[in-house]
């Protein structure tokens, strides 16, 4: 069945700040399968980009504790000249923001055939450039001779993020992550750029971490789902069972604030406060208590945990079983319908 | 790419033209001519009124203009008064001088700033990058005049490695090989001495502008392709970090100008800069015209330059 590509156990990604170090990704155990979408959805500052930065070892100035295994390596372990041969090659990342992920002084074609180079000092020069206008082809950019001698600056988002598509795939790699893909991108680009993402998984049979606020998205593409707070997993599970049942009141909180097309709704439905900063982050107890103000303390565990409450279904803390929306939202919701 | 510079030397004409009208015109609004103190004051007023006419010294601005254009693009750039000799020949030599000068402290001025600005920048924070930005303060705070007339004592008088004074030692026939060695050895102290103030500000650009470019999205993007630290180095950061050096360049040229003038008086190396200050003291002010309209010139064709070599560097600049 499915085959595990990637095992995160009990990472730790800390950044200094002043003297001490904070853990902006803490302790995150979980697994990626080949061919499969696991998304990674929570709010801006939840850690989700510094957990997709740990796994491509891309953070020069974090402490990172745990494993991530991938390919019997172990990542944060490996050396820069190992990470390197690997980086590009077996694991690949598509990053968040297209208009400023390219290097504006070189040419598209360039940028991509580096990626080649640099995986395979014998490809001869020729060849690479066929592969790139294979690959410019493959993400579906039109007249790619045209474009292969072009600058960045004279492409719109759209085609940039196709070329940042194309330099991730270059090598055909196993994992794939995709750091917010579609963010700045126009409503209608985004459909066609998440397509394309689906096509190539399929294609090269990879392991996708798709990194998102978007649940839109998610439903669309995720085969499973893992909710992220404050540094932490609060809920993971296939994602039919997520969005029919979701437990952990920071997903049931995120799915009631996405406005629904069919109920005429007066008020958004908003979580209360804001994700603490990492400086005065609480690290015991539930991260979430303080935006559930009105459930009692002890429905929280001292020290939450991950619980399997179906199979493949887990949940952290226990205050979920006792969460409700308070009663003055239900109110406004019903006055609305009326 | 062709385009942009053929473009850029069309503009290049009317600044210069535009310089040479400001530079006539402010030449003419000197006090004084050519027949005022240096004709024996015996002489019959009117006799000195009718050498003005028929010299045309009486003519509207415009005519002299022209006159002062055309004698120019003949080569004739008028008499000096104190060396008595045609001004052309008197700076031909000087300009030469000059110019290698200014080459040679190009040179040191990179060959300083590159590594400096490149370790600063790649280890910023470090103590070798404290080290370099003390040595740019201080170069900041130290006038070129004190620093020149330091070096001199140091290595000229006190050490004895290079000469003191002049462009080329005595007695040597031009065209041989010592007296090509002699016209080095006395360009390298002076050089130096320019190179080691100058190339300050473009140490601290090329620091700040690798540590800025460091953090750009497009650096992660080429160390997730696998490319290791060097790499990223050489071919993602310092390139783009040029880009202001380059434009920096034009100043650059400007600012050599300004430093030629002191360096060359306290050498005593013969170049338009001790010209320059020279003519200006005695009021010969044929000479001061000329060594102007040279120095704007030269920052003019520094811009150009710096606008070339901004349009090789960075694809964006240049016009379709």
């Amino acid at each position: 069945m499915s085959e595990e590509l990637v095992k995160i156990q009990n990472l730790k990604t800390s950044f200094r700040i002043k003297d001490d170090y904070y853990a902006a990704v803490d302790d995150v155990t979980l697994s990626v399968n080949k061919n499969e979408v696991l998304a990674i959805v929570g709010e801006s500052g939840s850690g989700k980009s510094a957990l997709a930065f740990s796994v491509m070892g891309l953070h020069n100035r974090a402490k990172i504790e745990g494993d991530i295994y991938f390919k019997d390596q172990n990542i944060p372990k490996l050396s820069p000249a190992k990470l390197n041969q690997m980086r590009g090659d077996d694991m690949a990342m598509i990053f968040q923001d297209p208009l400023t992920a390219l290097n504006p002084l070189m040419t598209i074609g360039d940028q991509i055939s580096e990626t080649l180079f640099l995986h395979n000092k014998n490809l001869s020069k020729e060849k690479r450039r066929e592969r790139v206008i294979d690959l410019l082809n493959q993400v579906g950019i039109p007249r790619p001779e045209y474009i292969y001698d072009q600058y960045p600056h004279e492409l719109s988002g759209g085609m940039r993020q196709r070329v940042i598509i194309a330099i991730a795939i270059a090598n055909k790699p196993e994992l794939l992550i995709a750091d917010e893909p579609t963010t700045a991108l126009d409503v209608t680009i985004q459909a066609q750029i998440l397509d394309l993402i689906r096509e190539l998984k399929e294609d090269m049979d990879a392991g996708v971490i798709l990194i998102t606020h978007d649940l839109g998205v998610v439903a669309e593409m995720a085969d499973r789902v893992a909710v992220m707070y404050a540094g932490q997993i609060v809920e993971i599970a296939d994602v039919h069972s997520l969005f029919e049942n979701p437990l952990h009141p920071y997903t049931r909180s995120l799915l009631n604030s996405v406005p629904n097309a069919d109920e005429v709704q007066d008020k958004l439905h908003v979580i209360q406060g804001i994700v603490p900063s990492l400086q005065y982050l609480p690290r015991k107890g539930c991260r979430f208590a303080s935006r559930i103000p009105w459930i009692d303390e002890s429905a929280h565990e001292e020290n939450p945990e991950m619980h399997e409450v179906r199979p493949g279904h887990f949940v952290r803390c226990t205050c979920h079983s006792q969460f409700y929306f308070p009663e003055e939202n239900k109110e406004e919701h019903s006055d609305g319908i009326s | 790419m062709w385009k942009f510079i053929v473009r850029r030397l069309f503009v290049t004409f009317p600044q210069i033209l535009l310089l040479s009208i400001i530079v006539f015109l402010m030449a003419e609004m000197m006090p004084g001519d050519a027949l005022t103190g240096l004709i024996d004051p015996n002489i019959d007023p009117a006799a000195i009124e009718a050498q003005r006419e028929r010299l045309g010294l009486n003519d509207p601005w415009h005519i002299k203009y022209a006159d002062w254009v055309s004698g120019l693009v003949q080569g004739d750039l008028g008499q000096s008064f104190r060396f008595k000799m045609p001004v052309s020949d008197l700076v031909g030599q000087r300009l030469l001088n000059t110019f290698w000068l200014s080459v040679a402290t190009l040179i040191f001025t990179y060959a300083i700033a590159l590594p400096l600005g490149i370790i600063s920048g790649r280890w910023n924070d470090t103590w070798g990058d404290r080290l370099i930005t003390g040595y740019t303060y201080v170069g900041f705070a130290a006038p070129l005049f004190i620093t020149a007339l330091v070096m001199l004592w140091v290595f000229g008088f006190q050490l004895g490695w290079f000469p003191t004074g002049g462009s080329v030692a005595p007695g040597l026939e031009p065209g041989s090989w010592d007296y090509f060695v002699s016209k080095v050895q006395h360009l390298l102290l002076p050089a130096f001495s320019m190179a080691v103030i100058t190339t300050v500000s473009t140490v601290q650009y090329l620091r700040s502008e690798i540590i800025d470019t460091k953090q750009k999205d497009f650096i992660i993007t080429a160390r997730a392709k696998g490319a290791p630290e060097s790499r990223v180095y050489n071919r993602h950061i310092f390139r783009n970090s040029l880009v202001p050096i380059a434009a920096f360049f034009g100043y650059e040229i400007t600012g050599l100008i300004g430093g030629s003038i002191f360096v060359e008086n306290i050498y005593g190396y013969p170049g338009m800069g001790q010209l320059f200050l020279d003519s200006v003291l005695l009021r010969d002010f044929s000479v001061v015209t000329v060594v102007v309209l040279i120095f704007g010139i030269a920052a003019i064709l520094g811009a150009l330059i710096s606008d070339i070599l901004l349009s090789i560097i960075d694809p964006r600049i240049r016009i379709k």
